[in-house]
């Protein structure tokens, strides 16, 4: 049988991986993907946990589904609001929309 | 030694340096590889293009996680829903957005080398917890879930279930109108 310390720790690394990319990238669609790598690390905590401690119950995977769900929505959302801001001023950078800092 | 069809004896030679490898261990790492070096891959690669590819590597990692979980439903609404749905999105998003990708404009920031400290640091403290926690949890046998989703998203959680549902028109309708060209005041 599988640690259950096994899934934490790849979720904390696919985790760690997400908020990397999110920092360091310079196009807004590559920090929408580190947000879907972030929201996947969840939910194998979720569906892990949900295994370990009561595998008839399935509160964890009710929970994934909805995070999955959030997920669909806020990648629709985004990448409306993205195409707009390219269409607007010819790009996606992040470091170079400041429009609204001032 | 009787032969083990679920253990393979690596380093049988010396007692002390004994350690079995079930094969849901073995397919468990193999797994667990995969999807972290595609996720490497998705933060690194110089093209957005190419590590989208990578994404979709990544979500079919992790729907293989889903299974060796016993998840069979959230593994078949993880390739519907991110490889079918999502990743195409992406897609959709860098195809209209394409000038950049042609322009061969560096994809990361100058801030990589603050931003690597932190997430190690983030990493150690994660990890540090996973390995101190005493969890002592075993896992029991399993068997299918969709039944039990199905009957526990029509009662116990009716109304989040109907709640996501407005959340997703909501979403539509927003991207919709966000992404709709304007035509009204921009006479060009």
């Amino acid at each position: 049988m599988i640690p259950l310390e096994w899934y934490l720790a790849l979720a904390a690394v696919l985790f760690c991986t997400g908020i990397f990319g999110v920092l360091t990238r310079r196009n807004a669609i590559g920090i929408l993907m580190g947000i879907e790598l972030m929201l996947n690390a969840a939910n194998i905590n979720l569906v892990a946990f949900a295994r370990y401690m009561h595998p008839t119950i399935l509160t964890g995977h009710i929970f994934a589904i909805f995070v999955i769900t959030i997920a669909a929505a806020e990648a629709a959302v985004g990448l409306a609001i993205i195409i707009s801001i390219y269409r607007n001023i010819e790009l996606i950078n992040v470091d170079k929309i400041n429009v609204m800092k001032w | 030694m009787p032969f083990d069809l679920h253990s393979i004896n690596l380093f049988d030679m010396g007692k002390q340096f004994v350690f079995t490898l079930t094969l849901q261990k073995i397919s468990f790492l193999a797994v667990a590889f995969m999807t972290f070096a595609s996720a490497v891959a998705v933060v690194t690669m110089k093209n957005i293009f190419h590590s989208l590819l990578f994404l979709v590597l990544t979500f079919l990692g992790v729907a293989g996680i889903y299974l060796l979980l016993s998840a069979d439903f959230l593994a078949a609404v993880q390739v519907l829903v991110y490889i079918g749905a999502i990743t195409v999105l992406i897609m959709f998003a860098l195809m209209l957005t394409s000038k950049l990708m042609a322009k061969r404009v560096s994809q990361t920031m100058e801030q990589w080398i603050v931003a690597l400290p932190v997430t190690l640091g983030i990493l150690v403290v994660l990890i540090r917890l996973v390995v101190l926690n005493p969890w002592g949890m075993k896992a029991a046998p399993a068997g299918p879930t969709t039944g039990i989703i199905g009957t526990s998203l029509m009662t116990k959680y009716l109304l989040p279930f109907e709640l996501a549902s407005i959340v997703l028109l909501v979403a539509v309708v927003g991207a919709i109108l966000l992404a709709k060209e304007d035509k009204s005041d921009d006479p060009s």
